[in-house]
């Protein structure tokens, strides 16, 4: 049986544009497909990443364009919807930011710092890329 | 405006940062406006112009080859190098050698050049301005 696997996120946008998605986030994807159990905790400057409606211009040089351009949002979606990976973001982060809990993709989960511990708890393993 | 002399120093490699968009941007702007461009890819960016990067389907994508498109930085390289030559300027893309040979990335686009230390300092010394684009 699988480990249950907490991931704390916070390193964000790094490469998003040359691999057209979040490395870890396509990593605890592609590794629930291989029967993990997978948890996410977006803090830090990744909580924009289930902000709704955003996307970058994909990268133009000269005559080659970029036509897959990463969103975040929709891949936050997928997580939730299509990989049944719980996503929750940290509600403090979120304040500092100024972020609207009605501005993000819907299926997240708020959570405060003070509520980590007792979530820490309920997994064997607890990552922070 | 005047055509100047641009020198980059990049130092991230391929598909791991951001700093490698905001450098091809502002590439692509210096190319389309006739500028002459010198690049000094040093450590991890030495493998920007590997000639052996492939693209790839994405199955976490859902999508095929052709459908997930995936960028490579060589194809960026060559794009900026054409770019710059039908607006008139030129490209002078130099791979740092002790860098290529640590990584085995020796194999360029064409049009690019293995160089060294000096090359840099030759592109300092001959450019107009030169923005340094550290790793961190």
């Amino acid at each position: 049986m699988a480990k249950k696997s907490l991931n704390i996120i916070e390193s964000a946008y790094r490469a998003v544009m040359e691999e057209q998605d979040d490395t870890i986030l396509w990593l605890l994807a592609a590794m629930q497909g291989a029967g993990g159990v997978h948890t996410v905790v977006l803090r830090g400057n990744a909580v924009n990443y289930a902000i709704a409606g955003q996307g970058a211009p994909g990268l133009t040089v000269g005559e080659w364009k970029q036509t897959q351009a990463p969103r975040m949002d929709r891949d936050v979606v997928d997580l939730i919807e299509n990989r049944k990976i719980p996503v929750y973001v940290v509600e403090e982060d979120l304040a500092e930011r100024g972020i609207a809990s009605n501005e993000l993709v819907s299926g997240v989960k708020p959570i405060s710092r003070r509520a980590l511990p007792e979530l820490f708890v309920e997994y064997d393993i607890v990552s922070h890329w | 405006m005047s055509r100047k002399t641009l020198t980059f120093a990049l130092m991230d490699a391929p598909y791991e940062s951001a700093n490698l968009t905001t450098a091809f941007r502002i590439l692509d702007a210096a190319a389309r406006r006739g500028h002459d461009i010198n690049v000094f890819a040093y450590e991890g960016a030495a493998a920007l112009a590997f000639t052996r990067q492939s693209p790839h389907p994405n199955p976490v994508h859902g999508k095929n080859l052709a459908e997930e498109n995936h960028p490579t930085t060589k194809d960026q390289v060559a794009a900026l190098l054409a770019e710059a030559t039908k607006n008139g300027g030129k490209v002078d893309w130099v791979n740092c050698g002790m860098c290529v040979d640590e990584r085995g990335v020796g194999e360029f686009v064409p049009g690019t050049r293995r160089g060294s230390p000096a090359d840099f300092q030759a592109f300092l010394d001959a450019s107009d301005n030169t923005l340094v684009i550290p790793t961190k």
